[in-house]
């Protein structure tokens, strides 16, 4: 379970690195962000909601069965609006109304 | 390694841990006291603890016709017995209470025409809770005399005479060294993840259930210091959706789904529909040949395969990625299910500190709230935000009518704080250690998994693995002296480790102890299988000279209270 962080998208804000629950993430020498520790990530993806460059992307990994879909997540207004990128580049949209109540 | 000044700090009242129960105790510190309130957090409390990635409901909610004795009795029957009634009622009351300060806190909760709250099921609520978390952290960071230690993680009390007085800890960030000097402490430390063997144990091994950095901190630390402990042999074990470990109440309760196995038959009323009965009927399944098991969702209208697809969203992204790279949501596809590792967490079973009605444990003026405090399980995220009140509720009276008694001089406390620095400091070294945290972190869940009732063993376990288990626990703590670590971030992994491995031997000692099986796949003892009503008391335990001593207590029922005599 883990992330990857998007080099070239990275200002080094650090923010994912306060808002990790584990102190996973860290800024390396040339002040980007990077996973230290991508073995004990949790998957809770509190650095991509945090992240307001869209450069850290979720990841099933491989040994529970992920097969390379990317997700991230952009905020507009009080919607969040998540984006699955599949293997072959299809880009699938689920739009959610933070104002609202799961259904379930 | 980098090394700042030590710091020395007083305050009225600590609290460690900046999660659910720890936040609402700042909280209620602040509006209710002018008392100076120091939180000390390992993460940022922004995120920390379980509410991470938010959650998909309210399930401790009392609803409209019901009453807090319906939910005490719920929790009892989950228990068979072994809770704590005056614990639990004392929680069952203040559930709304919460909940209606979370709604102002900006928390989305579903209301009907008539403005009321929309039930999910007889005991919970619906909402939108992905900002959960924030949400709390926020109004604490505005909160007045109120300071925020983040990723300040803590390693010890710092105990007189059976009083706290207040702990050491160091800032894994830049290596601040902190004697945190107070008058009263409330642990809010969380449970225990990682214990066992988890389901992935490669690459996604902290794809887990409960939060993989709540180590038992505030449990070894009581135990350390001779607090006494309840229930430990009441694991928790969760019965997730196969691979993201996600929640399965949501599609059970939302969509009606029912548990099946590979031939299609629903196998749940054969086992019954306690918590560890929906547990145990999954792993006998499997063990007969029945298995895959599944939650039933095949054939639910395209309308509820998306809305589970959203709801997943805000609490378990992982499972939403899941259906998607399937091509095939749960309306055309079950939801394969399977048991997670088991844990120590008294927010869902009664394990934890033993305390009072106020919550104090039996350390004079140390307190505990959430997953950590005994005697009351299901207490989930409200059940959490109710103890953190009721304790700092105690604690403003406990300041108000106690005298300061001042145990430590100031030359001892600097003294203290000089020695601590030198112990942290002690570990970390350029050269690397026959064995690492990461090593001996994986021989314990290994030995807890084989021989201590992990997923290897079907949950169950016989009294020469416990010994064996024992033996093995106690050989990797001696081995853990050894280790050393090139950086703070990694000093903390390596008290994590040492706090597990305290957590596991009182956990073995309790599973000794409790000689019947009264939670099957919690509890399952292969030698004693059957449930025995000699049984319906208390294990409680206590540390003292590094033995863990058992000690055995009558139930505390229904209109009854224990409060401490000591």
């Amino acid at each position: 379970m883990s992330i990857r962080i998007e080099q070239e998208k990275c200002v080094g804000c650090g923010q994912c690195t306060e808002v990790c629950p584990g102190s996973l993430i860290e800024l390396n020498s040339t002040g980007k962000a990077y996973m230290r520790y991508p073995r004990d990530c949790w998957g809770c993806v509190s650095c991509v909601k945090e992240c307001s460059f869209g450069a850290i992307e979720f990841f099933l990994g491989a040994d529970i069965g992920g097969i390379g879909s990317k997700m991230h997540v952009e905020k507009k207004k009080s919607y969040m609006y998540w984006r699955i990128t599949t293997p072959d580049g299809e880009v699938k949209t689920i739009c959610i109304d933070t104002q609202k109540s799961n259904a379930y | 390694m980098k090394m700042k000044e030590p710091q020395l700090i007083h305050t009225d009242v600590l609290i460690i841990g900046g999660g659910t129960a720890g936040c609402y105790a700042a909280l209620t510190l602040s509006s209710r006291s002018s008392l100076s309130v120091v939180i000390a957090e390992k993460a940022n409390i922004r995120r920390s603890g379980c509410l991470a990635a938010g959650v998909n409901a309210l399930n401790a909610y009392i609803t409209k016709g019901h009453t807090p004795r319906f939910y005490a009795d719920y929790v009892k029957k989950d228990a068979d017995g072994i809770v704590r009634d005056d614990l639990v009622i004392s929680m069952s009351e203040g559930l709304n209470r919460v909940t209606a300060v979370l709604e102002q806190l900006g928390l989305v909760i579903l209301k009907d025409d008539k403005g009321e709250y929309v039930a999910r099921g007889p005991r919970n609520i619906k909402i939108n809770g992905e900002n959960i978390k924030p949400l709390l952290a926020g109004a604490v960071e505005k909160a007045s005399h109120v300071r925020i230690l983040n990723h300040v993680t803590i390693t010890d009390y710092i105990v007189r005479d059976n009083r706290i007085l207040g702990a050491f800890g160091f800032s894994m960030r830049d290596g601040t060294v902190f004697e945190i000097r107070a008058r009263t402490v409330l642990c809010a430390a969380g449970g225990a993840a990682g214990l066992y063997r988890p389901n992935h144990p490669g690459f996604s091994r902290h794809k887990m259930w409960y939060s993989p950095f709540n180590t038992g901190a505030g449990y070894a630390m009581g135990i350390r210091a001779g607090a006494e402990m309840t229930t430990f042999e009441m694991r928790f074990i969760a019965l997730r959706c196969k691979d993201t470990i996600a929640p399965t109440g949501t599609i059970a309760q939302g969509v009606g789904a029912r548990q099946i196995n590979a031939a299609g038959e629903v196998y749940e009323q054969k086992y019954g529909l306690t918590t560890s009965q929906r547990v145990y009927g999954t792993v006998k399944e499997n063990q007969d040949g029945r298995g895959p098991c599944y939650l039933q969702t095949e054939g639910i209208t395209e309308k509820q395969d998306e809305e589970l697809m959203k709801a997943y969203l805000n609490m378990a992204p992982s499972q939403t990625l899941k259906w998607i790279e399937a091509g095939v949501g749960p309306s055309r596809q079950n939801v394969e299910i399977e048991g997670t590792e088991p844990y120590i967490v008294g927010g869902h079973t009664a394990s934890g500190y033993w305390v009072d009605t106020s919550r104090e444990t039996t350390i004079h003026n140390l307190y505990a709230a959430g997953d950590v405090a005994g005697g009351c399980p299901q207490k989930y995220v409200t059940g959490a935000l109710v103890e953190g009140e009721i304790a700092a509720q105690a604690i403003i009276s406990r300041i108000e009518h106690e005298d300061n008694v001042e145990l430590l001089t100031a030359e001892e406390e600097t003294q203290l704080l000089r020695q601590k620095a030198a112990e942290y400091t002690e570990r970390v070294s350029d050269t690397d250690s026959l064995f690492t945290v990461e090593q001996l972190e994986e021989a314990m869940q290994s030995v807890m998994d084989t021989y201590a009732g992990g997923i290897a063993s079907q949950y169950r376990y016989n009294e020469k693995q416990l010994e064996l288990a024992e033996r093995r626990i106690r050989q990797i703590e001696t081995l853990s002296d050894t280790v050393t670590v090139r950086d703070w971030h990694e000093l903390m992994l390596l008290y994590e480790l040492c706090e597990r491995l305290t957590v596991c031997r009182v956990l073995i000692a309790h599973l000794q102890a409790r000689k019947e099986t009264r939670w099957h796949s919690f509890a399952e003892n292969l030698d004693y299988p059957q449930k025995d009503e000699a049984w319906l008391k208390y294990v409680n335990s206590r540390m003292k000279d590094g033995s863990i001593h058992i000690i055995f207590r009558p139930l505390v029922k229904e209109g009854e209270r224990y409060e401490h005599t000591n």
